[in-house]
């Protein structure tokens, strides 16, 4: 069949070009490295710098022998030592720094003084503070007589969980997460379809150019010419999605393994300190609690349906635009009336997030030009799948129609050249 | 193929591109299709090849009324050519035959044997932004024949090609018309018309003002004026009885070079015999009207 030599003409001559290749490949490896670079830097910085020894000069004698040796830091206890004499050692670079805490009665707030020559890591300092707070609560605690492991046992994590009632079954919501996702969702949708449905434009408008059109259009149906090209980007983008997740996830599994799973290790007193903590071990329990939360296979046949959908939909009318427009004639009025729903989603997408349930968002999510959008802005907060299905229904139903109309514009205006055209006389070819 | 075109009309946003234009094509002519700019030459083409269809009136093919299966019989080489800028130069000739029907493997061996014959083998891997127009317009013609068409449809093909190239190109279509393929040439080039074409219709505001065999039409037109070279030592004068001179120029030699008319109540022989009194004829021939000028005073 004629459909499937274009299809395939518009598929490989595009996955073959070296700038689809490129970013195939270079996508992953940026959205890899965005994963697993913050926690490289930190390690990388952290391993990078020396350990730092930091002479302490307890006057008070509180806090001698309190602060922990750390990956980056080590303390020597200094305190019969002279406060200049130190300072002095740390021109000659035996210490890198000197805590000076001077000698105070318990009720008056520890003033100490941390002397060094080139600038101390911020975590360092925050270090010191934090566990010269706990030893002094500590101590006043000890003082009035309170055992301070009664007070640690007092101390509650409360955490307002929002639990959505649903017909079958009750579940934990995260508003937060699923107002990311949606908008996530929601963009990438919106890219997808001007990446692509631009991609048809371009094609249409460089064969108008090329004058290659004659020559097809004596060889096939506009219709087949229209439809080859819709589908072979189509086919491309898919490609390009699927390459994507499967190189992200390689990626991201190999970024693991060899550079965050060796740090964690070499960290391991960290690691065995953060799970001591019963704040923490909460924190993973949620953050579980959080990812199962997530609808994925929703999110992801959402995705598949409303991708689909949407480029199809819009790609029709992209190709009708195509076909009217060439270097001469600028028919772009036309092209800002249909990429207005698109847009209009994208500025309502405060009040749709707001309100996942409201009249706005649903009726928007039933309209098909913006419900490629809207919908996938819902799906994370969960929507019921009649609405998914009629959503759907209504989407691919205009499609058809809409295809059928920008057939009828591209076989007329493929032919054109120089022409400005007014909405008038495109009806007129639409119900010729 | 025999073509009958039956009565059609066009209307692009009322004006008639075609007005109630009928025509027939013979099988295995070479059928000249002429008229002014505007005329509707264009659309009649874009009408054959299924790009448009008539708002009246049939088209048919060997008796057939014309569907959208006859595209793969026709082979057309469009005013407007182009090609992908960006595509090598063998994969997009497959790619354009395989649209006319052909299957990948038929397209590749045919497509090699034409380069080969037209001496640009070496230009199969290039892209399509490295050659020449003129280079271009001879991929374009390969691609317009290869699926070997009944009917051959050229829309001024000689336009971009050099002298060589251009003789090339009608040594071809005149090689693949003598093996019965029937042509339709659109051309400005009335020189060529003369040359290749049997048959030509003349239209202008979508209508068949002049049809025929190229030789009929001449005779049609002609005004019965003759070249003729006379030797003779007197001065030669219009004879009132046979001929007007219509002009004369007369060489150290004595002899004269004139274009002469003759009387419409007189013979050609009764004529050449009124000549002869006057000297000795060395050369006589008659003058028929060139397509150029019978073009020029039909459209006028």
């Amino acid at each position: 069949m004629k459909l499937v030599t274009i299809l395939k003409r518009e598929y490989t001559t595009r996955v073959m070009k070296k700038s689809f290749i490129i970013m195939t490949i270079l996508m992953p490896i940026i959205f890899a490295a965005l994963m697993v670079l913050p926690a490289i830097i930190v390690l990388a910085s952290d391993k990078m710098a020396d350990k730092q020894n930091i002479a302490v000069i307890d006057e008070t004698e509180i806090f001698t022998g309190k602060f922990k040796e750390t990956y980056a830091t080590a303390f020597i206890y200094k305190n019969d030592s002279d406060v200049e004499e130190m300072k002095k050692l740390i021109d000659e670079g035996v210490f890198d720094a000197v805590l000076h805490i001077p000698a105070t009665t318990m009720n008056v707030p520890v003033n100490a003084r941390l002397y060094s020559k080139d600038k101390i890591p911020m975590s360092t300092t925050a270090n010191i503070t934090t566990m010269m707070e706990k030893e002094l609560e500590h101590q006043k605690l000890m003082a009035l007589g309170i055992d301070p492991e009664i007070v640690k046992s007092t101390r509650t994590t409360v955490n307002v969980a929002t639990i959505r009632i649903d017909e079958e079954e009750e579940h934990e919501s995260f508003d937060d997460l699923s107002a990311g996702l949606g908008l996530i969702s929601g963009l990438i949708i919106y890219t997808v379809i001007f990446i692509f449905g631009g991609m048809v434009v371009k094609g249409i408008v460089e064969e108008k150019n090329n004058r290659i059109v004659e020559i097809m259009m004596s060889s096939v149906k506009p219709f087949e010419m229209m439809m080859g090209k819709i589908l072979g980007i189509a086919l491309v983008g898919l490609t390009q999605f699927a390459i994507w997740i499967i190189l992200t996830a390689v990626l991201y599994f190999i970024f693991s393994i060899f550079t965050v799973a060796p740090a964690v290790m070499g960290n391991g007193e960290l690691v065995q300190q953060m799970a001591g903590d019963a704040s923490t071990q909460e924190i993973i329990t949620s953050v579980n609690d959080v990812v199962s939360s997530i609808n994925f296979p929703a999110i992801i046949t959402g995705f598949f349906i409303f991708f689909i959908g949407g480029y199809f939909l819009y790609a029709a009318m992209f190709a009708a635009i195509g076909s009217i427009s060439d270097s001469e004639a600028d028919n772009q009025q036309f092209s800002i009336v249909v990429s207005a729903p698109l847009i209009i989603c994208i500025i309502m997408f405060g009040s749709i997030i707001n309100m996942p349930d409201g009249n706005l968002a649903l009726w928007l999510s039933m309209i098909p030009f913006t419900s490629p959008i809207v919908m996938m802005m819902r799906i994370p907060f969960g929507v019921p799948y009649w609405q998914v299905a009629v959503s759907a229904a209504i989407l691919f139903a205009t499609f058809v129609l809409i295809t059928w109309m920008s057939a009828k514009i591209y076989r007329t205006g493929i032919l054109m050249y120089g022409k400005k055209l007014t909405w008038k006389e495109l009806w007129k070819w639409i119900r010729k | 193929m025999r073509i009958e075109i039956s009565h059609i009309n066009k209307q692009f946003d009322g004006y008639k591109a075609i007005d109630d234009l009928s025509l027939n094509i013979e099988d295995g002519k070479i059928f000249g299709l002429l008229g002014p700019n505007g005329a509707g030459k264009t659309t009649l083409i874009r009408m054959l090849n299924q790009i448009t269809m008539p708002d009246s009136g049939t088209i048919s093919f060997d008796g057939k009324t014309i569907s959208r299966s006859c595209t793969d019989r026709i082979g057309y080489l469009p005013e407007e050519r182009g090609l992908y800028k960006k595509m090598k130069i063998g994969e997009q000739a497959v790619y354009l035959a395989q649209l006319k029907g052909l299957t990948k493997k038929d397209a590749e061996t045919r497509l090699k044997q034409w380069f080969r014959k037209f001496e640009i083998e070496s230009w199969w891997n290039k892209k399509v932004e490295e050659l020449s127009k003129g280079m271009q317009q001879k991929v374009q013609f390969i691609v317009t024949v290869v699926h070997e068409p009944q009917l051959l449809i050229f829309d001024e093909p000689f336009s971009g090609f050099d002298p060589i190239n251009a003789e090339l190109l009608k040594n071809e279509i005149i090689e693949l018309n003598r093996k019965g393929t029937t042509t339709i040439l659109s051309t400005h080039n009335m020189a060529s018309v003369e040359e290749l074409c049997d048959d030509i219709v003349l239209i202008n505001h979508g209508k068949n003002i002049l049809n025929g065999s190229v030789h009929d039409i001449k005779h049609r037109f002609k005004e019965n004026i003759f070249e003729t070279i006379v030797k003779s030592d007197s001065e030669i004068t219009p004879d009132a009885n046979f001929f007007d001179i219509i002009s004369q120029e007369t060489n150290k030699f004595g002899e004269t070079a004139m274009v002469i008319k003759k009387n419409d109540n007189v013979t050609v022989n009764e004529m050449i015999a009124g000549i002869m009194r006057k000297g000795e004829i060395t050369s006589f021939k008659e003058k028929l009207p060139s397509m150029n000028e019978i073009f020029i005073r039909e459209i006028k």
